[in-house]
């Protein structure tokens, strides 16, 4: 009877640091697998299209020493999928040094380390975009076209299990993945151990965000999913969470577009006939999800592509009347703008909290605050463009021509003088599917022993 | 009537991927939030109109009983984190449901 315990101890490690004690007790509650995933694109376009990660290096290496000591200790393998935010090469690379480092550091008996690659060149996606089978667009986008491959900087596919389960069939002990799906991460380590698709798969998408699918709230504790036979049980390890029906029911909710199906490279997990069960005051059994194989691997694109430099500039205001004129207000700087810069080739964006800044015209109040405070983005292809577009966009607030207006010395109020140098604006050009034929094309794997 | 944020235990919003914002609105008991079902305060209609969009923004929207959840995503205009935006997790754009009234 196949059966696998895996314990997650963070749902994007790097991003927010471990807790220790938890996780601790997952490791002595003798897990056959310590796995996590470390990547979202919940954190924007900008770090896939610069090649950097948004976590600090020292919180991914205290993660990655936690977990890396603890496997070597109990001799089990150890899984991280998309490494270093994004996945990208340069994070899997980074990832692959920080563990070989530990390793010195700690002394550590030889053991195997695999990993693998995700980005994708354009020209691979290119050859598609003509073909029988075009890059199709998720959640309502157009097929790619070339245009937008050309606006392109940095491409990463989206792992399933397969890259995964190539190392775990070589042996490796320790595996760093690029840009994966979260669930691959631990239904691979399933699947290497016999269970169905059914519930390798639900494992997965149950333990990817660690202690969310437990109550009460509380990130980054670990939590321990297993298969025994049929069906998926999980359970918190922080002495004061339980995974509950509502929790874990509710966590399939989380960050999707509806709670009945995940779709991965390979098929789609079926989550509509899910039964819970209480099973113990910290556990729950999952029951009844099913795994329908796709007709065709097509495996998600994520793309990132470079918009311009950008910078930012802050004002505010308090003259009730100026605020009443916010509109006309911006619209003053703005038309400051188009007779220096003309009307394209940059852009220019305003945020003002204390009307609709968080929401924009999703904000259904409509009375404005006492006080505003206007955020300017100003975005050009050269740095001193984009400088010079924030800061007349943002100056020009204060020049702002109100007929009735009382402050005739200055329309709002700044911080400082001056506007400030942001990361570099990207959007998201690829959402993407590329069909393949082989599902370890675009993931290249590599093994190498370290230590000794 | 009764306000929403006084009946869920949870009301939330994040990313769905990209393109899309999706809002979960958890019950912990069951009879409220089949009451909450039955009055008719959340649907697509009450949505678009709460938040002014075309009801064709709405990608999904569903009633999870095995959570005791009402869920609903919306498309968004330009993909998160582009310049502008305001909300690249996503995580704010629940506020307006809390003062949602329902009349149970």
């Amino acid at each position: 009877m196949p059966s696998i315990k895996i314990i997650c101890p963070n749902g994007h490690l790097g991003f927010a640091p471990l807790k220790p004690d938890s996780f601790q007790r997952g490791v002595a509650a003798g897990p056959d697998f310590i796995a996590a995933d470390s990547g979202s694109d919940d954190i924007g376009p900008v770090p896939l299209g610069t090649d950097t990660s948004t976590s600090p290096e020292a919180w991914q290496r205290q993660d990655l020493e936690a977990m890396l000591l603890a496997a070597r200790r109990i001799d089990v393998p150890m899984v991280i999928g998309s490494a270093g935010d994004t996945g990208t090469n340069s994070r899997v690379d980074r990832y692959v040094a920080i563990i070989k480092e530990l390793a010195k550091k700690h002394n550590l008996a030889p053991f195997k380390l695999g990993y693998f690659y995700s980005e994708v060149d354009k020209e691979r996606v290119r050859k598609a975009i003509g073909s029988d089978e075009p890059v199709l667009g998720l959640d309502g986008r157009n097929a790619l076209s070339e245009a937008e491959l050309d606006a392109t900087d940095r491409i990463v596919a989206m792992a399933g299990i397969h890259p995964y389960r190539k190392l775990l069939e070589e042996g490796c002990d320790v595996i760093i993945g690029g840009r994966s799906s979260d669930c691959a991460v631990f239904a691979a380590p399933a699947l290497h151990r016999g269970t169905s698709e059914a519930d390798a798969y639900y494992l997965g998408k149950v333990l990817e965000c660690a202690s969310f699918c437990a109550e009460p709230y509380g990130a980054k504790e670990t939590v321990l999913g297993a298969v025994n036979g049929s069906g998926v049980t999980v359970t918190a390890m922080h002495p004061d969470q339980r995974c509950t029906i509502a929790s874990v029911a509710g966590h399939a909710m989380y960050e999707r577009s509806n709670p009945y199906d995940e779709f991965v490279a390979g098929g789609r997990l079926d989550m509509r006939d899910c039964h819970y069960e209480q099973i113990d005051p910290r556990t729950t059994l999952v029951t009844g999800q099913k795994f329908v194989p796709a007709e065709r691997i097509r495996v998600k694109l994520e793309g990132a592509g470079k918009v311009g430099e950008r910078f930012i500039g802050i004002a505010s205001v308090r003259d009730p009347y100026t605020i009443a004129h916010i509109d006309d207000v911006i619209a003053w700087a703005k038309a400051q703008v188009v007779e220096r810069f003309g009307q394209t080739g940059y852009e220019l964006h305003y945020g003002v909290y204390g009307k609709n800044g968080v929401m924009g015209d999703l904000e259904p109040v409509k009375t404005p605050a006492h006080e505003l405070c206007i955020i300017v983005q100003g975005v050009a292809s050269t740095e001193e463009m984009a400088e010079e577009v924030c800061m007349t966009g943002t100056r020009q607030l204060f020049y702002a021509r109100l007929p009735e207006v009382k402050g005739t010395a200055g329309g709002v109020a700044f911080v400082l003088d001056e506007v400030l140098k942001a990361s570099p604006a990207y959007r998201w050009t690829l959402n993407h599917t590329l069909a393949v034929d082989d599902p370890l094309e675009l993931f290249p794997t590599h093994t190498v022993t370290v230590g000794a | 009537m009764k306000k929403l944020s006084d009946l869920a235990k949870t009301i939330r919003s994040k990313n769905a991927g990209v393109d899309k914002i999706t809002f979960d609105i958890i019950f912990t008991d069951r009879g409220i939030y089949e009451k909450v079902l039955r009055s008719k305060a959340l649907t697509p209609a009450t949505v678009a109109k709460l938040y002014a969009i075309d009801e064709s923004r709405i990608a999904d929207f569903v009633e999870y009983d095995p959570a005791c959840a009402i869920k609903f995503t919306i498309f968004r205009l330009r993909p998160s984190g582009s310049a502008g935006d305001s909300d690249i997790f996503g995580a704010q754009q629940y506020a307006p449901l809390l003062d949602v009234q329902v009349d149970i």
